[in-house]
Protein backbone atom coordinates (compact mmCIF):
# COMPACT_ATOMS: atom_id res chain seq x y z
CA UNK A 1 0.00 0.00 0.00
CA UNK A 2 1.22 3.44 -1.11
CA UNK A 3 2.30 6.05 1.90
CA UNK A 4 1.14 9.15 0.81
CA UNK A 5 2.66 12.47 2.27
CA UNK A 6 1.18 15.60 1.12
CA UNK A 7 3.76 17.30 3.74
CA UNK A 8 6.45 17.46 1.17
CA UNK A 9 4.35 19.69 -1.03
CA UNK A 10 4.85 22.33 1.27
CA UNK A 11 8.39 22.81 0.56
CA UNK A 12 7.47 23.37 -3.17
CA UNK A 13 4.85 25.93 -2.09
CA UNK A 14 6.25 28.62 -4.79
CA UNK A 15 7.05 26.82 -7.60
CA UNK A 16 3.08 26.25 -7.71
CA UNK A 17 2.28 29.97 -7.20
CA UNK A 18 5.14 30.44 -10.13
CA UNK A 19 2.76 28.17 -11.94
CA UNK A 20 -0.25 28.98 -11.66
CA UNK A 21 0.73 32.72 -12.18
CA UNK A 22 1.95 31.82 -15.21
CA UNK A 23 -1.07 29.11 -15.82
CA UNK A 24 -3.39 32.27 -15.57
CA UNK A 25 -1.59 35.00 -17.09
CA UNK A 26 -1.26 32.68 -20.08
CA UNK A 27 -4.62 31.91 -19.94
CA UNK A 28 -5.62 35.78 -19.90
CA UNK A 29 -3.52 36.52 -22.70
CA UNK A 30 -4.56 33.67 -25.10
CA UNK A 31 -8.53 34.18 -24.35
CA UNK A 32 -8.02 37.69 -25.31
CA UNK A 33 -6.01 37.07 -28.40
CA UNK A 34 -7.87 34.42 -29.55
CA UNK A 35 -11.44 36.00 -28.94
CA UNK A 36 -9.64 38.65 -31.40
CA UNK A 37 -8.44 36.12 -33.85
CA UNK A 38 -12.34 34.70 -33.41
CA UNK A 39 -14.23 37.54 -33.59
CA UNK A 40 -12.20 38.89 -36.43
CA UNK A 41 -12.24 35.39 -37.96
CA UNK A 42 -16.49 35.20 -37.44
CA UNK A 43 -16.85 38.20 -39.63
CA UNK A 44 -14.72 37.11 -42.17
CA UNK A 45 -16.84 33.99 -42.47
CA UNK A 46 -20.10 35.65 -43.06
CA UNK A 47 -17.92 38.54 -45.60
CA UNK A 48 -20.03 39.15 -49.18
CA UNK A 49 -16.40 38.35 -50.77
CA UNK A 50 -16.10 34.53 -51.00
CA UNK A 51 -12.60 34.84 -51.11
CA UNK A 52 -12.41 36.20 -47.61
CA UNK A 53 -14.84 33.47 -46.31
CA UNK A 54 -12.69 30.79 -47.87
CA UNK A 55 -9.26 32.33 -46.06
CA UNK A 56 -10.98 32.05 -42.79
CA UNK A 57 -12.87 28.61 -43.10
CA UNK A 58 -9.25 27.41 -44.29
CA UNK A 59 -7.94 28.65 -40.91
CA UNK A 60 -11.02 27.90 -39.21
CA UNK A 61 -10.72 23.77 -40.45
CA UNK A 62 -6.73 24.08 -40.06
CA UNK A 63 -6.39 24.29 -36.75
CA UNK A 64 -9.83 22.18 -35.34
CA UNK A 65 -8.64 19.24 -37.55
CA UNK A 66 -4.98 19.03 -36.16
CA UNK A 67 -3.96 18.42 -32.80
CA UNK A 68 -2.80 21.41 -30.49
CA UNK A 69 0.11 19.42 -29.20
CA UNK A 70 1.51 18.82 -32.91
CA UNK A 71 0.61 22.66 -33.47
CA UNK A 72 3.05 23.14 -30.47
CA UNK A 73 5.26 21.29 -31.84
CA UNK A 74 5.16 22.76 -35.38
CA UNK A 75 4.97 26.63 -34.47
CA UNK A 76 8.03 26.04 -32.42
CA UNK A 77 10.16 24.32 -34.53
CA UNK A 78 9.53 24.36 -37.83
CA UNK A 79 8.48 27.93 -38.68
CA UNK A 80 11.73 29.48 -38.05
CA UNK A 81 13.13 27.14 -40.12
CA UNK A 82 10.78 27.99 -42.76
CA UNK A 83 10.57 31.70 -42.32
CA UNK A 84 14.11 32.16 -40.52
CA UNK A 85 12.42 33.81 -37.72
CA UNK A 86 13.64 32.48 -34.52
CA UNK A 87 10.78 32.81 -31.47
CA UNK A 88 10.78 32.06 -28.00
CA UNK A 89 8.86 29.25 -26.32
CA UNK A 90 6.58 31.74 -24.98
CA UNK A 91 5.87 33.53 -28.24
CA UNK A 92 4.91 30.32 -29.85
CA UNK A 93 2.93 28.97 -26.99
CA UNK A 94 0.67 31.95 -27.22
CA UNK A 95 0.28 32.29 -30.99
CA UNK A 96 -0.38 29.06 -31.07
CA UNK A 97 -3.02 28.57 -28.52
CA UNK A 98 -4.37 31.85 -29.48
CA UNK A 99 -5.04 30.89 -32.82
CA UNK A 100 -6.09 27.20 -32.03
CA UNK A 101 -8.72 28.60 -29.61
CA UNK A 102 -9.72 31.33 -31.93
CA UNK A 103 -10.64 28.81 -34.62
CA UNK A 104 -13.08 27.55 -31.93
CA UNK A 105 -14.50 31.34 -30.81
CA UNK A 106 -14.95 31.63 -34.60
CA UNK A 107 -17.42 29.33 -35.36
CA UNK A 108 -19.32 30.30 -31.77
CA UNK A 109 -19.41 34.01 -32.82
CA UNK A 110 -20.11 33.27 -36.65
CA UNK A 111 -23.26 31.20 -34.76
CA UNK A 112 -24.38 33.60 -32.32
CA UNK A 113 -24.35 36.58 -35.15
CA UNK A 114 -26.25 34.25 -37.49
CA UNK A 115 -28.88 33.55 -34.63
CA UNK A 116 -29.93 37.00 -34.46
CA UNK A 117 -33.16 37.75 -36.62
CA UNK A 118 -32.57 39.16 -40.10
CA UNK A 119 -35.31 41.82 -38.98
CA UNK A 120 -32.99 43.35 -37.00
CA UNK A 121 -30.13 44.28 -39.32
CA UNK A 122 -32.58 45.16 -41.53
CA UNK A 123 -34.54 47.78 -39.30
CA UNK A 124 -30.99 48.77 -38.37
CA UNK A 125 -30.02 49.58 -42.56
CA UNK A 126 -33.93 51.35 -42.70
CA UNK A 127 -32.91 53.52 -40.42
CA UNK A 128 -29.75 54.45 -42.50
CA UNK A 129 -27.34 52.89 -40.47
CA UNK A 130 -24.02 51.61 -42.95
CA UNK A 131 -23.71 47.16 -42.20
CA UNK A 132 -20.90 48.39 -39.61
CA UNK A 133 -22.91 50.07 -37.61
CA UNK A 134 -25.77 47.84 -37.95
CA UNK A 135 -23.22 44.88 -36.63
CA UNK A 136 -21.56 46.85 -33.75
CA UNK A 137 -25.13 48.52 -32.33
CA UNK A 138 -27.63 46.17 -32.87
CA UNK A 139 -26.33 42.81 -33.45
CA UNK A 140 -23.60 42.10 -31.59
CA UNK A 141 -24.78 43.22 -28.30
CA UNK A 142 -27.65 40.99 -29.20
CA UNK A 143 -25.67 37.94 -30.26
CA UNK A 144 -23.26 38.44 -27.33
CA UNK A 145 -25.23 37.99 -24.65
CA UNK A 146 -26.20 33.90 -27.00
CA UNK A 147 -22.51 33.84 -27.35
CA UNK A 148 -20.85 34.06 -23.86
CA UNK A 149 -21.94 30.50 -21.96
CA UNK A 150 -20.38 28.53 -24.76
CA UNK A 151 -17.73 31.38 -25.35
CA UNK A 152 -16.77 30.60 -21.99
CA UNK A 153 -16.74 26.89 -21.76
CA UNK A 154 -14.19 27.22 -24.50
CA UNK A 155 -12.27 29.29 -22.11
CA UNK A 156 -12.38 26.85 -19.73
CA UNK A 157 -10.87 24.23 -22.57
CA UNK A 158 -8.21 27.00 -23.44
CA UNK A 159 -7.30 26.48 -19.54
CA UNK A 160 -7.04 23.77 -19.38
CA UNK A 161 -4.81 23.26 -22.90
CA UNK A 162 -2.28 25.53 -21.38
CA UNK A 163 -0.67 22.89 -19.64
CA UNK A 164 0.77 21.22 -23.62
CA UNK A 165 3.16 24.56 -22.99
CA UNK A 166 5.10 22.37 -20.28
CA UNK A 167 6.10 20.30 -23.60
CA UNK A 168 8.45 23.72 -25.14
CA UNK A 169 9.42 24.24 -21.04
CA UNK A 170 7.45 27.03 -20.57
CA UNK A 171 7.46 27.02 -16.70
CA UNK A 172 3.02 26.85 -16.42
CA UNK A 173 1.51 25.01 -13.65
CA UNK A 174 2.30 21.78 -14.84
CA UNK A 175 5.75 21.95 -16.15
CA UNK A 176 6.93 23.59 -12.35
CA UNK A 177 5.09 20.32 -11.36
CA UNK A 178 7.04 18.09 -13.28
CA UNK A 179 10.48 19.82 -12.22
CA UNK A 180 9.00 19.09 -8.44
CA UNK A 181 8.33 15.33 -9.07
CA UNK A 182 11.65 15.00 -10.04
CA UNK A 183 13.02 16.61 -7.09
CA UNK A 184 10.80 14.56 -4.66
CA UNK A 185 10.73 11.52 -6.16
CA UNK A 186 7.02 12.29 -4.92
CA UNK A 187 5.04 12.36 -8.24
CA UNK A 188 1.68 10.89 -7.03
CA UNK A 189 1.42 13.69 -4.41
CA UNK A 190 2.61 16.47 -6.70
CA UNK A 191 0.10 15.50 -10.13
CA UNK A 192 -2.81 15.10 -7.79
CA UNK A 193 -1.96 18.60 -6.23
CA UNK A 194 -1.63 19.91 -9.49
CA UNK A 195 -4.85 17.99 -10.54
CA UNK A 196 -6.78 19.74 -7.61
CA UNK A 197 -5.40 23.25 -8.60
CA UNK A 198 -6.48 22.84 -12.08
CA UNK A 199 -9.93 22.44 -10.50
CA UNK A 200 -10.03 24.62 -7.88
CA UNK A 201 -10.01 27.48 -10.89
CA UNK A 202 -12.14 26.16 -13.20
CA UNK A 203 -15.34 24.09 -11.26
CA UNK A 204 -16.36 27.72 -10.07
CA UNK A 205 -15.98 28.60 -13.64
CA UNK A 206 -18.28 26.43 -15.01
CA UNK A 207 -20.86 27.22 -12.49
CA UNK A 208 -21.35 30.67 -13.37
CA UNK A 209 -21.65 29.34 -16.74
CA UNK A 210 -24.36 27.14 -16.17
CA UNK A 211 -26.22 29.88 -14.56
CA UNK A 212 -25.46 31.91 -17.39
CA UNK A 213 -27.24 29.48 -19.60
CA UNK A 214 -29.44 28.68 -17.29
CA UNK A 215 -30.73 32.55 -17.25
CA UNK A 216 -30.33 32.36 -21.00
CA UNK A 217 -32.98 29.58 -21.67
CA UNK A 218 -35.32 31.10 -19.01
CA UNK A 219 -35.06 34.63 -20.61
CA UNK A 220 -35.82 33.04 -24.59
CA UNK B 1 -63.57 71.02 -51.75
CA UNK B 2 -60.24 72.34 -52.73
CA UNK B 3 -56.90 70.07 -52.66
CA UNK B 4 -54.54 70.78 -50.17
CA UNK B 5 -51.53 72.05 -51.90
CA UNK B 6 -48.66 69.95 -52.85
CA UNK B 7 -45.63 70.82 -54.36
CA UNK B 8 -43.17 68.53 -56.21
CA UNK B 9 -42.88 64.95 -56.24
CA UNK B 10 -41.76 62.74 -53.49
CA UNK B 11 -41.26 59.30 -54.79
CA UNK B 12 -40.61 58.27 -57.94
CA UNK B 13 -40.26 54.92 -59.55
CA UNK B 14 -39.75 54.20 -62.82
CA UNK B 15 -39.28 50.36 -65.11
CA UNK B 16 -38.77 49.14 -61.78
CA UNK B 17 -37.29 45.93 -62.04
CA UNK B 18 -36.13 43.14 -59.59
CA UNK B 19 -35.77 39.40 -59.77
CA UNK B 20 -34.72 36.93 -57.38
CA UNK B 21 -33.29 34.02 -59.08
CA UNK B 22 -35.41 32.57 -62.20
CA UNK B 23 -38.26 34.50 -60.27
CA UNK B 24 -39.44 38.29 -61.66
CA UNK B 25 -41.09 39.58 -58.77
CA UNK B 26 -41.00 43.28 -60.68
CA UNK B 27 -41.71 43.34 -63.91
CA UNK B 28 -41.15 47.21 -64.62
CA UNK B 29 -42.83 49.39 -62.45
CA UNK B 30 -44.12 52.67 -62.45
CA UNK B 31 -45.17 54.86 -59.26
CA UNK B 32 -45.38 58.41 -58.67
CA UNK B 33 -46.24 59.59 -55.10
CA UNK B 34 -46.58 63.31 -54.83
CA UNK B 35 -44.92 65.50 -51.60
CA UNK B 36 -47.37 64.36 -48.88
CA UNK B 37 -49.62 62.37 -50.70
CA UNK B 38 -50.40 58.92 -49.28
CA UNK B 39 -50.79 55.74 -51.56
CA UNK B 40 -52.36 52.51 -50.90
CA UNK B 41 -50.59 49.44 -52.11
CA UNK B 42 -52.57 46.67 -52.30
CA UNK B 43 -52.74 43.09 -53.90
CA UNK B 44 -52.49 39.35 -53.99
CA UNK B 45 -49.95 37.50 -51.19
CA UNK B 46 -46.61 37.44 -53.41
CA UNK B 47 -47.57 39.73 -56.05
CA UNK B 48 -44.42 42.01 -54.91
CA UNK B 49 -45.69 44.39 -52.88
CA UNK B 50 -43.04 43.89 -49.97
CA UNK B 51 -40.31 44.04 -52.76
CA UNK B 52 -41.51 47.10 -54.02
CA UNK B 53 -41.44 48.91 -50.91
CA UNK B 54 -38.16 47.64 -50.19
CA UNK B 55 -36.44 48.63 -53.13
CA UNK B 56 -37.84 52.38 -52.44
CA UNK B 57 -35.49 52.37 -49.57
CA UNK B 58 -32.76 50.29 -51.24
CA UNK B 59 -33.37 47.28 -48.77
CA UNK B 60 -33.55 45.42 -51.87
CA UNK B 61 -31.27 46.98 -54.40
CA UNK B 62 -33.19 46.60 -57.88
CA UNK B 63 -31.97 45.07 -60.82
CA UNK B 64 -33.10 47.92 -63.44
CA UNK B 65 -34.83 51.25 -63.18
CA UNK B 66 -34.43 54.08 -61.25
CA UNK B 67 -35.70 55.49 -58.25
CA UNK B 68 -35.60 58.96 -56.63
CA UNK B 69 -37.00 60.16 -53.09
CA UNK B 70 -37.15 63.71 -52.31
CA UNK B 71 -34.02 64.89 -54.14
CA UNK B 72 -31.77 61.80 -53.84
CA UNK B 73 -32.30 59.49 -56.67
CA UNK B 74 -30.35 55.99 -57.92
CA UNK B 75 -30.87 54.24 -61.60
CA UNK B 76 -30.13 50.78 -62.11
CA UNK B 77 -29.06 48.05 -64.43
CA UNK B 78 -26.78 47.65 -67.15
CA UNK B 79 -23.93 50.21 -67.55
CA UNK B 80 -24.76 51.79 -63.92
CA UNK B 81 -22.58 51.25 -60.70
CA UNK B 82 -23.96 49.50 -57.48
CA UNK B 83 -24.32 52.86 -54.77
CA UNK B 84 -21.38 52.06 -51.80
CA UNK B 85 -22.72 51.12 -48.68
CA UNK B 86 -22.47 54.53 -47.32
CA UNK B 87 -24.69 56.12 -49.75
CA UNK B 88 -27.12 53.31 -49.56
CA UNK B 89 -27.00 54.55 -45.98
CA UNK B 90 -27.47 58.22 -46.64
CA UNK B 91 -30.36 57.15 -49.19
CA UNK B 92 -32.32 54.69 -46.30
CA UNK B 93 -31.91 57.52 -43.52
CA UNK B 94 -34.49 59.95 -45.34
CA UNK B 95 -36.80 57.04 -45.86
CA UNK B 96 -38.70 55.81 -42.58
CA UNK B 97 -39.72 51.87 -42.73
CA UNK B 98 -42.10 50.29 -40.39
CA UNK B 99 -42.26 46.63 -40.51
CA UNK B 100 -44.90 44.27 -40.33
CA UNK B 101 -43.08 41.83 -37.01
CA UNK B 102 -41.94 45.55 -35.62
CA UNK B 103 -38.12 44.65 -35.65
CA UNK B 104 -37.73 46.57 -32.30
CA UNK B 105 -34.47 46.35 -30.76
CA UNK B 106 -34.88 44.05 -27.97
CA UNK B 107 -31.68 45.16 -25.95
CA UNK B 108 -32.67 48.51 -25.96
CA UNK B 109 -35.37 50.22 -23.97
CA UNK B 110 -38.20 52.24 -25.97
CA UNK B 111 -36.48 55.46 -25.37
CA UNK B 112 -33.38 54.28 -26.61
CA UNK B 113 -34.82 52.47 -29.79
CA UNK B 114 -36.08 55.89 -30.52
CA UNK B 115 -33.07 57.58 -29.86
CA UNK B 116 -30.80 55.22 -31.55
CA UNK B 117 -31.43 56.41 -35.38
CA UNK B 118 -30.20 60.11 -34.76
CA UNK B 119 -27.25 58.89 -31.93
CA UNK B 120 -25.51 56.84 -34.21
CA UNK B 121 -26.67 58.09 -37.80
CA UNK B 122 -26.97 61.97 -37.54
CA UNK B 123 -24.53 61.95 -34.44
CA UNK B 124 -27.12 64.40 -32.38
CA UNK B 125 -25.83 65.17 -28.92
CA UNK B 126 -27.59 62.54 -26.40
CA UNK B 127 -30.03 65.52 -24.95
CA UNK B 128 -31.08 66.18 -28.32
CA UNK B 129 -31.76 63.25 -29.18
CA UNK B 130 -33.60 62.46 -25.92
CA UNK B 131 -36.10 65.22 -26.37
CA UNK B 132 -36.76 64.40 -29.73
CA UNK B 133 -37.37 60.45 -28.49
CA UNK B 134 -39.53 62.19 -25.22
CA UNK B 135 -41.88 64.27 -27.49
CA UNK B 136 -42.26 61.50 -30.30
CA UNK B 137 -43.39 58.84 -27.91
CA UNK B 138 -45.35 61.19 -26.64
CA UNK B 139 -47.17 61.85 -30.14
CA UNK B 140 -47.13 58.22 -30.41
CA UNK B 141 -48.74 58.38 -26.87
CA UNK B 142 -46.68 56.00 -25.24
CA UNK B 143 -44.70 58.86 -23.07
CA UNK B 144 -45.03 56.44 -19.66
CA UNK B 145 -43.49 53.64 -21.22
CA UNK B 146 -40.17 55.32 -22.45
CA UNK B 147 -38.34 53.04 -19.54
CA UNK B 148 -39.72 49.76 -20.72
CA UNK B 149 -38.12 47.24 -22.45
CA UNK B 150 -39.92 46.52 -25.95
CA UNK B 151 -40.85 42.86 -25.03
CA UNK B 152 -43.10 44.16 -21.94
CA UNK B 153 -45.14 45.98 -24.76
CA UNK B 154 -48.40 44.78 -26.60
CA UNK B 155 -47.93 44.76 -30.53
CA UNK B 156 -50.07 47.51 -30.73
CA UNK B 157 -47.83 49.66 -28.66
CA UNK B 158 -44.60 47.89 -30.10
CA UNK B 159 -45.85 49.16 -33.47
CA UNK B 160 -46.56 52.68 -32.57
CA UNK B 161 -42.83 53.02 -30.97
CA UNK B 162 -41.46 51.30 -34.31
CA UNK B 163 -43.11 54.53 -35.92
CA UNK B 164 -41.40 56.80 -33.48
CA UNK B 165 -38.28 55.10 -34.27
CA UNK B 166 -38.67 55.64 -37.85
CA UNK B 167 -39.85 59.39 -37.56
CA UNK B 168 -36.77 59.92 -35.51
CA UNK B 169 -34.76 60.53 -38.43
CA UNK B 170 -37.14 63.00 -39.90
CA UNK B 171 -37.45 61.21 -43.42
CA UNK B 172 -39.00 62.89 -46.01
CA UNK B 173 -41.21 60.48 -46.79
CA UNK B 174 -42.73 56.66 -44.30
CA UNK B 175 -43.29 53.35 -46.20
CA UNK B 176 -45.34 50.62 -43.88
CA UNK B 177 -45.15 46.89 -44.84
CA UNK B 178 -49.04 45.83 -43.38
CA UNK B 179 -48.21 46.99 -40.28
CA UNK B 180 -51.29 46.14 -38.98
CA UNK B 181 -51.46 42.28 -39.71
CA UNK B 182 -49.55 40.39 -37.20
CA UNK B 183 -51.73 42.66 -34.42
CA UNK B 184 -54.95 41.58 -32.45
CA UNK B 185 -57.87 42.85 -34.43
CA UNK B 186 -58.22 45.25 -31.20
CA UNK B 187 -55.03 46.75 -31.28
CA UNK B 188 -55.06 47.38 -35.01
CA UNK B 189 -57.40 50.78 -34.37
CA UNK B 190 -54.12 52.62 -32.25
CA UNK B 191 -51.60 51.78 -34.54
CA UNK B 192 -54.30 53.17 -37.93
CA UNK B 193 -54.70 56.30 -35.71
CA UNK B 194 -51.47 57.54 -35.46
CA UNK B 195 -51.04 56.32 -39.48
CA UNK B 196 -53.98 58.52 -40.33
CA UNK B 197 -52.44 61.24 -37.70
CA UNK B 198 -49.54 61.15 -39.99
CA UNK B 199 -51.48 61.86 -43.38
CA UNK B 200 -53.16 64.44 -42.06
CA UNK B 201 -49.97 66.35 -41.04
CA UNK B 202 -48.90 66.09 -44.75
CA UNK B 203 -46.51 63.13 -44.40
CA UNK B 204 -45.69 61.30 -47.61
CA UNK B 205 -46.49 57.47 -47.49
CA UNK B 206 -46.76 54.47 -49.10
CA UNK B 207 -48.73 51.73 -47.16
CA UNK B 208 -48.87 48.08 -48.11
CA UNK B 209 -52.19 46.92 -46.25
CA UNK B 210 -55.23 44.66 -46.57
CA UNK B 211 -57.12 47.06 -44.63
CA UNK B 212 -59.20 48.33 -47.62
CA UNK B 213 -61.39 50.35 -45.68
CA UNK B 214 -58.69 52.22 -43.97
CA UNK B 215 -56.88 52.46 -47.24
CA UNK B 216 -60.15 54.38 -48.99
CA UNK B 217 -60.41 56.56 -46.25
CA UNK B 218 -57.02 57.80 -46.04
CA UNK B 219 -55.26 57.20 -48.99
CA UNK B 220 -55.45 59.77 -51.74
CA UNK B 221 -54.49 56.76 -54.41
CA UNK B 222 -54.34 53.34 -54.24
CA UNK B 223 -52.54 50.66 -56.81
CA UNK B 224 -53.50 47.31 -57.46
CA UNK B 225 -50.41 44.57 -58.00
CA UNK B 226 -50.68 41.58 -59.06
CA UNK B 227 -47.78 39.18 -60.40
CA UNK B 228 -45.23 41.84 -60.82
CA UNK B 229 -47.28 44.50 -62.83
CA UNK B 230 -49.78 47.50 -61.63
CA UNK B 231 -52.71 46.48 -62.93
CA UNK B 232 -54.98 49.09 -61.57
CA UNK B 233 -54.55 52.77 -60.16
CA UNK B 234 -56.34 55.76 -59.72
CA UNK B 235 -58.26 57.77 -56.42
CA UNK B 236 -58.57 55.90 -53.22
CA UNK B 237 -62.41 55.68 -53.43
CA UNK B 238 -62.76 54.82 -57.47
CA UNK B 239 -60.47 52.20 -57.34
CA UNK B 240 -61.89 50.66 -54.07
CA UNK B 241 -65.76 51.34 -54.90
CA UNK B 242 -65.27 50.80 -59.12
CA UNK B 243 -62.51 49.00 -59.91
CA UNK B 244 -62.02 48.32 -63.68
CA UNK B 245 -60.21 45.55 -64.31
CA UNK B 246 -61.79 41.61 -63.52
CA UNK B 247 -58.84 41.00 -60.79
CA UNK B 248 -59.18 44.14 -59.27
CA UNK B 249 -62.78 43.26 -59.00
CA UNK B 250 -61.49 39.44 -57.87
CA UNK B 251 -59.42 40.84 -54.89
CA UNK B 252 -61.42 43.20 -53.60
CA UNK B 253 -64.53 40.59 -53.11
CA UNK B 254 -62.90 39.28 -51.22
CA UNK B 255 -62.48 41.87 -48.62
CA UNK B 256 -66.43 43.60 -48.85
CA UNK B 257 -67.32 40.08 -47.60
CA UNK B 258 -65.02 40.07 -44.64
CA UNK B 259 -65.82 43.53 -43.86
CA UNK B 260 -69.64 42.82 -43.82
CA UNK B 261 -69.33 39.03 -41.74
N1 LIG C 1 -35.29 37.60 -50.66
C1 LIG C 1 -36.03 36.83 -51.48
N2 LIG C 1 -35.50 35.76 -52.10
C2 LIG C 1 -36.23 34.99 -52.93
N3 LIG C 1 -37.51 35.21 -53.23
C3 LIG C 1 -38.12 36.27 -52.66
C4 LIG C 1 -37.41 37.13 -51.75
N4 LIG C 1 -38.26 38.09 -51.33
C5 LIG C 1 -39.44 37.84 -51.94
N5 LIG C 1 -39.36 36.75 -52.74
C6 LIG C 1 -40.45 36.20 -53.56
O1 LIG C 1 -40.94 37.25 -54.37
C7 LIG C 1 -42.34 37.15 -54.50
C8 LIG C 1 -42.98 38.46 -54.08
O2 LIG C 1 -42.77 38.62 -52.71
P1 LIG C 1 -43.28 39.88 -51.88
O3 LIG C 1 -42.89 39.64 -50.47
O4 LIG C 1 -42.82 41.12 -52.53
O5 LIG C 1 -44.86 39.73 -52.06
P2 LIG C 1 -46.02 40.49 -51.30
O6 LIG C 1 -46.89 41.06 -52.34
O7 LIG C 1 -45.47 41.41 -50.28
O8 LIG C 1 -46.79 39.30 -50.59
P3 LIG C 1 -47.45 39.22 -49.13
O9 LIG C 1 -48.81 39.83 -49.26
O10 LIG C 1 -47.53 37.75 -48.86
O11 LIG C 1 -46.56 39.94 -48.18
C9 LIG C 1 -42.78 35.96 -53.67
O12 LIG C 1 -42.96 34.87 -54.54
C10 LIG C 1 -41.63 35.73 -52.75
O13 LIG C 1 -41.51 34.37 -52.43
MG1 LIG D 1 -45.42 41.44 -48.17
Amino acid sequence: MYQWDFSILWSYRWLFVYGLELTVAFTLAIVALGLLAGLVAGLLKLSRFAPLRWLAAAYVEIFRCTPLLVQLVWFYYALPILTGIEISAVAASIMTLSLYGGSFYAEIIRGGIVSIDSGQSEAAAALGMTPAQGMRRIILPQALKRMLPPLMNQSIIQFKNTSLVSVLAVPDLLYQGQVAAHDSYRPLEIYTAIAIAYFIVLFPLTLIVRRGEKRLAASD
Amino acid sequence: MAEPVKTGTSIEVRGLRKRFGSLEVLKGIDLTVEAGGVVALIGPSGSGKSTLLRCINLLVVPDGGAVSVGTDSFAFGPGTRLPGTKALARFRAGAGMVFQHFNLFPHMSVLANVMEGPLTVQRLPKAEARALAQALLDKVGLADKAEQYPAKLSGGQKQRVAIARALAMRPAVMLFDEVTSALDPELVGEVLAVMKQLAAEGMTMVIVTHEIAFAREVADRVVFMRDGVVVEEGPAKAVIDAPREASTKAFLSHFHRRDEA
